[in-house]
Order: structure tokens, then C-alpha cells, then sequence
């Protein structure tokens, strides 16, 4: 049947003759009058629309998922239960999570304040939630103007991680998200969400130029920005094939290309240093939410956060089509500005990361404007293997936002090889960057920046991993290369 | 005619809930573009120029209209009244007539069923545009000579000579940059026309009397046939004060030519082209010092870019003038200001409003003065501050009277530890590679009133029903700053209602008629000064009808108090349910209009000599930071705030201007950045470029604290201003950057840290320490 069915604030909805490319922000202020949840930027940037989902997880168990409904399109919510901020409160009791707002002085203006309420809605029934940066990192994503934000962080103390019993906890139990499968039209517009490969590939062989997305946190943006009406979007949001993560018994780690990548980040966490250390700035909370691995990587943008991660580990993509499976390492995939490896009626189907052997050292780097929620000026992720004499075996330096596509610093490689790994080593690394490179001079940094911090990451590395072999991030921290002050003193 | 005596009952001075806080988390607060759309709304989109400076050589609109869903397209030739909405000097068509001074200018409306219907309409605008050589910076139009109006000057004492013999003479250069207001709720207008020659407009605006009026004016109509509607605003910091006008004028315009509502609303990214940002400065100086760091003269002059039109550049430039020395005596001076005509937007009022951009001068002299002295740059300020005759006058000659720096230095630097941390710092900088921290004292001292003097008058409206229950209106418009809430615990105190029997209406052109723009941090101090008028005159009136409720003699009447929704005298009590419908009975009347204006302020531009502000308003803040010598990254790790709200009406919304106003400061001076391209093109025009401050810049350590026993003389309650002032507390902010910068130097040399500190910025100032 030709309609879109999801579930808002506990109401069945069935949707026909609605454009496939309308927002749910869009939807909500429009269609239905809930002008609660308000437009600040139409880019993810904001949060002021934020809005909440019920997701399955990483382990399968249906969670509370904050995401941008600017940048959702309605079919992406098939057969799933959203939440606006009309929708919390219980009769005339408030949410813990706007009684905790609002009792804090958190609001000001108040245009910010829906999609607050609706990140704390998330981060109360979260059971992850441990350290504190994990709360500035799920607030990141709403930007306020008034407050100073101290407010709406001593709202956050107080309720993230609360898990009330209340009937959100209740219903989140038997909230899982139906089968996601739909062929839905409307007008000329067309929007696809195979359930299985072999429905994919029977739409990729009748569609070929058709445009792939799952969380649509990038594409969703030539529909906002610049209007743009595809014929036909193909979502790869119900295909479970892609989706999860495993250890293979070769000591191999595969990650769905379809994974979000805030399970990507959670399962990193303890297990992965540099992809944890990459994930935490990358986006807020809301993108992470809809964001996937496959989706960063395929865009092939030069500044793609996590392509510099698997350029370092050595990562191997797997691409797959009717044909059946071919693994391509990293450095093959990015093979121009925004062009890939991927064939006709191919999609990227996971990544793979080898175990790294003793004697890696390996870190990745994100600087950029603001901290959180920017994108990079320049990143970074190294990886030097030592033989037991402490010489260069291996290395593969891998940077972002330094040249056209995501790239190995190949000169700067080979002159560590067999060096003791000594400032001297560092040194002769750095000076092979300017041949390596030919940064741009843009908005977010000039030419000389760049090559500079991409120098100064090789020292951060090299100090930072003469105490660990592969660092975490602290926290509270100044700087994505960490090093020096409290450890040195 | 004695206030109520104080009443434990009374919420002033206590904490209270922004009277919108349960309606901001519910999302029922509604803002302009939330409103129902009235029946047969129409949407409207401006198209703009594609040329930072040109001339119209064709406008042809024809295919435009015949769009699908398009109503009319309008250009300059469609307005039958007055094409201008320069609010001081009228320079600013709202649609360009042929010149076109900056990409993003209005050149013509497009109106359709459907904001797709405008968009696909825009795009047929036939526009043909001769390009002509465009001013892109304060730089080029000095080099040019293009100005907006004369210098304004203020002098005293014998400057070249003070400088000649000065022990200490630098001079220097200070750039401070644009900042984007980026409140999160964009430009937006609402018209409809109502029945006769008549309109209402909703407006997201700081100014509904200038947007009735040039909403009139652009009709050709009295002001009495518009009346303009503010419900709140989601953020406005000055960019709503002269920049909503052009927009409601556009929607204005196309809801009478149609008889149709039309809703203008401008998205991120058309807001951020088209509206103008807080003026970059530019600033030449010439220092003396002693060797004590004893500031002996400054010679300054500056200049501001205000875009292709005045707007209120010259008050900013003249505010920028008027605080340029902050909280020090400035023995000899000569501080000129001009103001810089460019080919880029119009450049407006923003939280400061010229005094951050001045303050930053002086504070700059005193950091590079105390590096070069080897001098604490906290212990310089303290030297350097206001003090007893003859250190008592501003360069313009208004004498500083009850001067609270010293109070708030003392108190602030003993409970922050400032010694003792700095200390600390110094020792831990040395024993690290990489990281640098540094730690930065931060005075300010804020004029407060209008300096156009005339602006500061406010008038309010409280009407009382016959059940008792409160309708309270008056001039200020509420933006987030909690005004509203103010007004209405004021009302509550003075006249003993409760707050669920007073409702603050919407602020509205037919309710308060001629007000000035809130702005100027003025809204309390002068709305307020008119609610008490108002609920006193309500008051008085009441009192011998309660004396007569309560069967009391006559002369018991100066005896009632009013608190709990009743009239009290000697034990006997009345509720206003009956108090006011006796009233209402008797033919007493229930509604009272209040008034203020600030009395004995004046100045005079020719002279450079006056008094323009009531009085003034300071704070003190401490600040530590941390930063990266491998990549520039920085982070503000604690702050210690604490700020003079006078005898705060409610201290909780005066901790919150504190805190926002600050990380807003925090955010000019180290990560936004608006820039243009080499065509004129803002290049910045989302949060996606623009970086405002995000929750993770907060610092951990936030601590603010209201000065106590501060009630201030002559302001409403002994209250005192409180929106502008803490934006330039973030100030010490690049004091702190130049402390740990300096630590990859050797002592005694001046950091070159340009603003805002970004991490390319700080890294280059590294690298410069390390070399020199």
C-alpha cells in the first residue's frame, strides 16, 4: 500500500499524497499545527528541531533516539514511534525533563527550548550514561544564544541517566520498531526502503542512477539548502545485513556500513581508543544518531572524519552487489574529490578492521573551530608499528581536510621507515608533509594552518603514545592532542 | 502616598520563574511564525542583489508574476509612500531604486500561495545588474574617504605633550571583527490587513513604535491605521531593534496592495546575508605610560565599519567613544571615532553596542603596556582606576560617583584566589611543553541610558478588571531577557496581587503608544520606573474604597496595605473580588497609564561634554584558560563573576544575563567569525560556518555571584541594568590567552594575539612568542 505509517506522540498515523522529500520539521509545523518543535538552521547545526525517535540499538533493544527532524524525511520513519515536545507531558504533570529545564532558569528566550527538552528526553532514559562528558556530548547538539548554557547543563546533571518509571519507560518496552520496508510515491517523487539485499539489487538493476541514504544527514541537506527533488531515493535503513557490529574469529572487527554511529561510538568505547576519540567530536548526539559509517564514507568528502581512522587501522571496505563481495583497502576507495571505488549497482557493505599487532601505536586528531559540532579544519589518524629495537616497521599517517580526498601521508611514511621512533623520526616526518600536501586556504583555516597543525599532530602523537599505546581521551580537555601540563608536571 | 511597607508575601528581590518558562519546555510559547495562519495567508521571499555594488540596468518582473502560485512581485516602484527606512538618517530604501550597495540588498518581493511558490517566483526575476568597484573593508574605505557622517571627538588635557614625555610610549593597532546576533529565532513579520485602511502587524521586533511608523510612512498612512504586535521574540540582542523594520515594511506592503495576510520570514541563511552584525572596529593608538603602568595619555582613534547605510552606526561609534576608557582615569586624552561606509550590510545595535568594541581598545593598551612592564595586568588595572578628585571625571566630563570596582576587586580576587592561581599557573607553565595556561581580571564599567537623551521615557498600562484580577502592558518588548517577568513582580509588589492574577499582554503599539526600542539594557530601569507609576496611581485610588469596605474611618486610608489579592487595615481585611467591583460600583476608575523619564542627563556632541548616563553599572570577572601550542585549541576552564545588579528585582534572571551575556562575549573574542568573499558574498551564512558557542565551551566552573548591600539610588527597587554590561566581563578572556601565550615567550615582550581567538589565531600568536 501506497502510504507512510508511523506513530506521533502515540497516535497512528497513515500518510498518503505527502511529497517523500518532506521533512518531518516540515510536517509538524505545516501539516499538523505542533509549532512546538521549531526551525533554526534546516541543517542539523541547531538542534532547535529536535525531536525523539525510538531506535533499536546497537544490542537490538528499542531506545530513545534525539534526532534533527529537519533532516528527516517522513518515509525514514516507517513503521517507527516519534516524540515532539507536545507530546511529554502526562495530564498537567511536566516531563523530569522540562520540569528539570525550567525549574533551572533554563530557558530564556525559549526558542531553543523544545529541542533541549527533547536531547534531555533522550539522556533521562539512558543507562550509558556515566561519565560527564557524555553530557556535555548529549547536549551538544542545541545550541542556546541566551542562557550560557550553565543552566541547561545543571538541568542535564540532574535528570540524564534518571530513568524514570514512568510511561515512556514502560512503552519503550514493547516500542520496537516495525519492519521498515516501503515503496512509496507521491507525484513524481519515489522513496525505497528494500527489506532485504535481493530486493536492493532487483531496485539498483531497474534504477541504476538511483541515490542511496540511511540517515539522510547529508543528502537531507540538497532538499533543505538547495531544493533539490529527487525522483527516487533508495534507503538502506531496512536492510539488517548491514547493520551491527562483529569480531570475526580471525580477530577481525566488522562494522556494518549501515551502523549508526552512535552505536559505532558505543561499542568503541574501551575497545577502539582511536575511533572513540573521533566519534566524540564528530557531530552532536543528533547526528550520531542518524549518521552511519557507510553514509560518511561514501560521501567521500575530503574532510570526512572517519576515513582518516580507517586509513590508519588499515581497514578494508567491503563492497557488495548482485555480483557478491570484493574487499578493497581504504586507500583505494577515496579515488577523487567525492568519487569512490564503488561501481554501478554497488553499495558499501562494512568495514573491516584487521587486530592490530603489538607494537602499534596508534591516535587520531579533530581540530577544528568550535569543538563540538564543527567540522575539521584538519584530522588526523596515525599508526607506527615498532620492532622490538623501537624502529619504524610500519606506519600509515592518514590525514583529513589536506587535500582532495582523505590521503596517506606517503613521503612522510616512508621517511620514518627503520628510524628509531625519536623526536628526530617526528621531525623528518613533518618536514615530508609540505611534499605530501598542498592544503587550501578556506573559512575554516588558511594553507599555513593546516600544514602547521598537521606537522604539530605528529609531535602531539609522538609524545602522547610514549605513555600509551593507543590513548583515550581525558576529560575535561583542551586540546584533541592532549599532551604535556598535568602529565609532565 | 507612602509604598507598601516590604511584605514577606511581596516576590521582589526574590527568585521567579520566567513567566513563560512552563509554556518555553511545553512548546506552547508562541512565537510570530507559530501564530495560526490567518485565512488565505500569503508567503513572501525578497529577492536580492547578486552584486556587492552595482546599478540596476533592467528589472523585469513579468515572468516572475506569471509563475505558478505567484500573487505579485513588487519593486521599489510599488511603495506609495516613503521607500526608507533609515531610522536616523534616511539612507535605507527598503527596495533598491537603481544603486545596489551590498550583496544581499532588497530589490524586489515576490508573493505567492506557498514559500515554494516565492522561491521557484525569485528565481525568475529578470535582474540585470552593471557591476561597479565595491568598498570590502574598513581599510579600502578609509583609503577611499567614504564615511558615514563626521569624527566625533572627545578630548582633554594636553595629549602630545602627556605622550612626548611619557617614561613609556607605544603605539599599536586593535582590530576587533564582526559578530552575527544569531538568535535562534530569524527575522519574521506577519501582516493582515484589517477592516477600512487599516493593518496589523505581528513582528518579531525590539522596536514596534519604528516599525509602526515606517510601516506607515511606507504607505503613505498615519500611524494610527497600523498597530504593531509583539508576542515574544526568540532572541533578539540588538538585531532586532532597527533590522526587523525593513521586513515588516515588505510584508506590510504586500498585505494592503492584496488585502491579504502575508507572512515574511526570513530562513538561517537569508537572515544571516541580509541583516547587518556588530561593527568591526578599527584602532590606531598612541600610549604613554609611567613605569609603575600608570596610563599618562592615549591618543586613540577609531573607526567602525557600519556597512552601505547609517542605521545607528554613529551611536554606536559614540558609545564606543564613551567607554573607550572603561573603568581607568585617562589623564590626557583625544579619542576620535568615525564611522567607515562600505559595500556590505548595514551593520547595527548588538548587546554593547559600540562599548565592548572601545572597552577592547583600552583593555589591549593595558595588556600591552603591563607585558612590556613585566607588570601584573590586574595589579595595572587596579592603578589605573577611577578614584577620588581629581581622578574622578570621564574624558567627557561626567564624574564617576560611587565607584564599586574597588569593592568588586577586592571581594573578587580574594574569593577567585587570584594570586595564589597565578602563581600556580606560572609554575605549572614551566614545567609543561605543550599546554600553557593563563588566568586574566576583567573590570568593567558600563554607562546606563540612552545617549540619545530624549529615548529615555517609558509609559505603561495596568488595568484592573472588576474581579480584581490585573491586565498589565507596557513599552518593553520580552526577548528572553525576563523583562515580562519583571514588569509583572513589580506589579505584584506594588499592588499585592498575586502572580496568577496578572497577565503581561503582548506588547503592542495600541496599548503603549511612542515607545523607545528595548535596548540600551533600559527595558527594567524605564518600563519599570512606568509599571510602579501606574499601579500607584491604581493604588491610591483604591485605598478609600477599601477604608470604606472595611467600615474604617477616612483617616485610615494612608494605613491599607495591599498584599494577597486584599486590602489590609488595622486587622480587617478586604479581597480585591470585592474591592474592585465596590470600586467599579462607585465609578472609580480601574486603568492607569504610567510614565517615566529619566531626569538631569544631556550631552552635547560639539563639546564632547555631558553627562549622558543615570548612572553606572560594573562587574569584575576572573578568568583561566588553557591552550595548545601544537594546535591553537583553547579552552575557558573557569570563571569567577561578580557583577553589580544594584538591589537585583530578580536575582535569578540577573544570573542568567550574566552567564549568557558572558558566553556571548566569550564567543566574539574567540570563535565567531564573519567573513565575506572577495565578491562581497557572505560566506559565513549558517551555524554550519558560524560558530557561536556551544554547551561544551561553558566552563565547568561557573560561578556568578550578585554584589550584595548594592542597592543603587534614583532606579526602580534600588535595581540596576543588567543586559549589556557582563558582555564585556568575556574581556578577560584574551587577558588570560595572552598570559599563556606569552608563557612560550620570554617575559617582557608584547604578545601578538589577533581577535577573535581562534585556534589559527592563538597558534600564530605561538608561533610569534617562540621566535621572538
Amino acid at each position: 500500500m501506497n502510504a507512510l505509517r508511523f506513530f506521533l506522540n502515540d497516535k497512528w498515523l497513515e500518510l498518503s499524497g505527502i511529497a517523500p522529500t518532506t521533512t518531518l520539521l516540515r510536517y509538524l509545523r505545516d501539516n499538523q499545527r505542533m509549532t512546538g518543535t521549531k526551525e533554526g538552521c534546516a541543517e542539523g547545526d541547531c538542534g532547535a528541531c529536535t525531536v525523539v525517535v525510538v531506535e533499536e540499538d546497537g544490542q537490538g533493544r528499542p531506545a530513545y533516539r534525539a534526532v534533527n527532524s529537519c533532516l528527516l524525511l517522513l518515509p525514514m520513519l516507517q513503521g517507527k514511534r516519534v516524540y515532539t515536545v507536545e507530546g511529554l507531558r502526562t495530564g498537567d504533570v511536566l516531563h523530569p525533563s522540562q520540569a528539570a529545564l525550567m525549574e533551572a532558569s533554563g530557558s530564556q528566550c525559549g526558542y531553543c527550548t523544545p529541542g533541549v527538552v527533547m536531547a534531555l528526553f533522550e539522556a533521562c532514559y539512558r543507562e550509558d550514561l556515566r561519565e560527564p562528558w557524555q553530557l556535555d556530548a548529549a547536549l551538544c547538539g542545541n545550541l542556546c544564544r541566551c542562557t550560557g548554557y550553565r543552566p541547561i547543563r545543571e538541568a542535564g546533571q540532574k535528570v540524564a541517566g534518571s530513568c524514570p518509571q514512568d510511561r515512556f519507560a514502560a512503552g519503550l518496552a514493547a516500542a520496537a520498531p516495525g519492519p521498515m520496508g516501503l515503496a512509496y510515491s507521491a507525484g513524481p517523487q519515489r522513496f525505497v526502503t528494500p527489506n532485504s539485499l535481493s530486493e536492493l539489487w532487483d531496485v539498483l538493476e531497474a534504477n541504476p542512477a538511483a541515490r542511496l541514504v540511511v540517515g539522510g544527514t547529508d543528502l537531507s541537506l540538497d532538499i533543505t539548502k538547495r531544493y533539490a527533488e529527487p525522483t527516487l531515493l533508495v534507503s538502506l535503513e531496512g536492510l539488517k545485513a548491514l547493520r551491527g557490529i562483529r569480531d570475526l574469529e580471525d580477530g577481525t572487527t566488522w562494522i556494518g556500513a549501515g551502523t549508526f554511529l552512535t552505536d559505532v561510538e558505543s561499542w568503541s568505547c574501551g575497545r577502539n581508543a582511536p575511533l572513540e576519540r573521533m566519534l566524540r567530536y564528530f557531530g552532536a548526539r543528533q547526528i550520531k544518531n542518524r549518521a552511519t559509517v557507510g553514509g560518511n564514507l561514501c560521501t567521500a568528502s575530503p574532510i570526512g572524519d572517519l576515513a582518516p581512522v580507517f586509513l590508519a587501522l588499515g581497514a578494508r571496505f567491503v563492497l557488495a552487489s548482485r555480483a557478491g563481495e570484493r574487499r578493497v583497502p581504504a586507500e583505494e576507495f577515496f579515488l577523487a574529490y567525492r568519487k569512490t571505488a564503488l561501481g554501478p549497482r554497488e553499495v558499501l557493505a562494512a568495514v573491516e578492521l584487521p587486530r592490530l599487532p603489538a607494537g602499534a601505536r596508534v591516535a587520531s586528531y579533530k581540530v577544528s573551530k568550535r569543538r563540538e559540532l564543527d567540522i575539521s579544519t584538519v584530522s588526523a589518524a596515525f599508526y607506527v608499528e615498532l620492532n622490538d629495537a623501537g624502529r619504524v616497521t610500519a606506519a600509515r599517517l592518514a590525514y583529513g581536510g589536506m587535500a582532495a580526498t582523505p590521503a596517506r601521508a606517503r613521503s612522510a611514511e616512508a621517511a620514518i621507515l627503520g628510524l628509531p621512533w625519536n623526536l628526530e623520526a617526528v621531525a623528518a616526518a613533518a618536514d615530508e608533509l609540505g611534499h605530501d600536501f598542498t592544503p587550501l586556504s578556506d573559512h575554516r583555516g588558511s594553507a599555513v594552518y593546516r600544514l602547521l597543525v598537521a606537522r604539530n599532530l605528529l609531535r602531539g602523537f609522538h609524545d602522547e603514545t610514549q605513555v600509551t599505546a593507543a590513548p583515550r581521551l581525558p576529560h575535561p580537555h583542551t586540546a584533541t592532542a592532549q599532551v604535556g601540563g598535568a602529565q609532565e608536571s | 502616598m507612602a509604598a507598601p511597607a516590604p511584605s514577606p508575601a511581596s516576590p521582589l528581590h526574590g527568585p521567579a520563574l520566567h513567566e513563560s518558562a512552563e509554556r518555553h519546555v511545553t512548546g506552547e510559547a508562541l512565537y510570530v511564525d507559530d501564530l495560526p495562519a490567518p485565512p488565505r495567508m500569503l508567503h513572501a521571499q525578497v529577492v536580492t542583489s547578486p552584486v556587492a555594488h552595482g546599478r540596476i540596468r533592467r528589472l523585469d518582473l513579468e515572468r516572475a508574476r506569471q509563475a505558478p502560485g505567484v500573487l505579485a512581485v513588487f519593486s521599489a516602484a510599488d511603495i506609495p509612500g516613503e521607500n526608507n527606512v533609515g531610522p536616523v538618517v534616511h539612507d535605507e530604501p527598503v527596495l533598491a531604486v537603481d544603486g545596489l550597495h551590498f550583496h544581499g540588498q532588497s530589490v524586489a518581493l515576490v508573493v505567492g500561495d506557498s514559500p515554494a511558490s516565492c522561491r521557484r517566483g525569485a528565481g525568475l526575476v529578470d535582474l540585470e545588474v552593471e557591476p561597479l568597484p565595491a568598498l570590502l573593508s574598513m581599510d579600502a574605505a578609509i583609503e577611499a574617504g567614504s564615511f558615514l557622517g563626521a569624527p566625533h571627538e572627545i578630548s582633554r588635557g594636553e595629549v602630545d605633550g602627556a605622550l612626548a614625555f611619557a617614561p613609556l610610549r607605544f603605539s599599536g593597532e586593535v582590530r576587533s571583527g564582526a559578530q552575527d546576533h544569531f538568535y535562534l529565532e530569524t527575522q519574521v513579520s506577519l501582516a493582515v490587513p484589517e477592516e477600512g485602511a487599516a493593518l496589523k502587524v505581528y513582528c518579531s521586533t525590539q522596536h514596534p513604535t519604528e516599525v509602526q511608523h515606517l510601516v506607515a510612512a511606507a504607505l503613505g498612512w498615519g500611524s494610527h491605521q497600523v498597530t504593531v504586535e509583539v508576542p515574544r521574540m526568540g532572541g533578539g540582542f540588538g538585531g532586532k531593534e532597527t533590522q526587523a523594520a525593513p521586513f515588516a515594511v515588505l510584508a506590510g506592503l504586500a498585505a494592503v496592495k492584496l488585502g491579504r495576510p502575508v507572512k515574511l520570514w526570513l530562513n538561517r541563511d537569508q537572515d544571516m546575508a541580509q541583516t547587518g552584525k556588530r561593527h568591526p572596529f578599527l584602532a590606531r593608538f598612541d600610549a604613554g605610560f609611567d613605569h609603575e603602568g600608570h596610563l599618562l595619555a592615549l591618543d586613540a582613534r577609531l573607526y567602525s565599519d557600519g556597512g552601505w547605510a547609517t542605521d545607528l552606526s554613529r551611536a554606536i561609534m559614540d558609545r564606543a567613544l564613551f567607554h573607550l576608557d572603561n573603568a581607568y582615569y585617562v589623564p590626557a586624552c583625544r579619542f576620535v571615532g568615525q564611522v567607515c561606509r562600505t559595500n556590505l550590510p548595514s551593520n547595527t545595535a548588538f548587546r554593547g553596542f559600540g562599548g565592548p568594541q572601545g572597552m577592547l581598545v583600552m583593555e589591549e593598551v593595558l595588556n600591552r603596556a603591563a607585558e612590556r612592564l613585566g607588570l601584573d595586568p590586574a595589579e595595572v588595572r587596579a592603578r589605573n582606576f577611577y578614584a577620588d578628585a581629581p581622578r574622578h571625571e570621564t574624558p567627557y566630563g561626567q564624574v564617576v560617583t560611587d565607584n564599586r570596582l574597588p569593592r568588586l576587586r577586592t571581594e573578587l580576587l580574594a574569593e577567585s584566589r587570584y594570586a595564589e592561581r597565578r602563581a600556580a599557573i606560572d609554575a605549572w607553565n614551566r614545567a609543561s611543553t605543550h599546554l600553557k595556561r593563563g588566568i586574566g581580571f576583567q573590570p568593567v564599567k558600563f554607562g546606563i541610558s540612552f545617549t540619545t537623551s530624549f529615548l529615555n521615557q517609558a509609559a505603561a498600562l495596568v488595568l484592573m478588571y472588576a474581579d480584581g484580577s490585573v491586565q498589565l502592558s507596557h513599552g518593553g518588548t520580552e526577548m528572553g531577557q525576563g523583562l515580562h517577568t519583571k514588569m509583572r513582580v513589580l506589579c505584584e509588589h506594588e499592588l499585592g496581587v498575586t502572580a496568577d492574577r496578572v497577565r503581561v499582554m503582548n506588547t503592542a503599539t495600541d496599548k503603549v503608544p511612542n515607545t523607545s526600542a528595548t535596548a540600551a539594557s533600559s527595558g527594567a530601569d524605564l518600563n519599570g520606573q512606568a509599571v510602579v507609576e501606574a499601579c500607584t496611581t491604581l493604588r491610591e485610588r483604591l485605598r478609600p474604597v477599601a477604608v470604606q469596605l472595611l467600615e474604617l474611618p477616612a483617616d485610615a486610608a494612608a494605613e491599607v496595605t495591599f498584599r494577597a489579592n486584599a486590602a489590609h487595615a488595622r486587622g480587617r481585611s478586604v479581597p480585591f473580588t470585592q474591592l474592585a467591583r465596590a470600586a467599579y460600583l462607585r465609578q472609580v476608575p480601574l486603568s492607569a497609564p504610567g510614565f517615566y523619564r529619566t531626569p538631569g542627563i544631556h550631552y552635547d556632541p560639539k563639546a564632547g561634554r555631558g553627562k549622558p548616563f543615570h548612572y553606572f553599572a560594573y562587574g569584575a570577572a576572573v578568568v583561566e584558560v588553557e591552550l595548545s601550542g601544537l594546535t591553537g585549541e583553547h579552552r575557558v576552564t573557569a570563571v569567577d563573576i561578580l557583577h553589580d545588579a544594584g538591589r537585583s528585582l530578580v536575582p535569578n534572571l540577573d544570573r542568567g544575563q550574566v552567564e549568557g551575556a558572558f558566553i556571548q562575549g566569550l564567543g566574539w573574542l574567540t570563535a565567531e567569525e564573519v567573513l565575506f568573499g572577495a565578491d562581497g558574498r557572505l560566506l559565513t551564512h549558517s551555524p554550519d560556518t558560524y560558530k557561536i558557542p556551544s554547551l561544551g565551551d561553558a566552563p565547568e566552573h561557573f560561578q556568578v555571584r550578585l554584589l550584595e548591600n548594592a542597592a543603587q539610588e534614583g532606579v526602580v527597587h534600588g535595581s540596576k541594568a543588567v543586559g549589556e554590561p557582563p558582555f564585556m566581563l568575556a574581556l578577560g578572556v584574551v587577558t588570560a590567552l595572552r598570559h599563556a601565550v606569552a608563557a612560550f615567550g620570554q617575559p617582557g615582550r608584547e604578545v601578538q594575539l589577533g581577535i577573535p581567538c581562534t585556534p589559527e589565531s592563538v597558534l600564530r600568536a605561538v608561533v610569534a612568542a617562540r621566535v621572538r
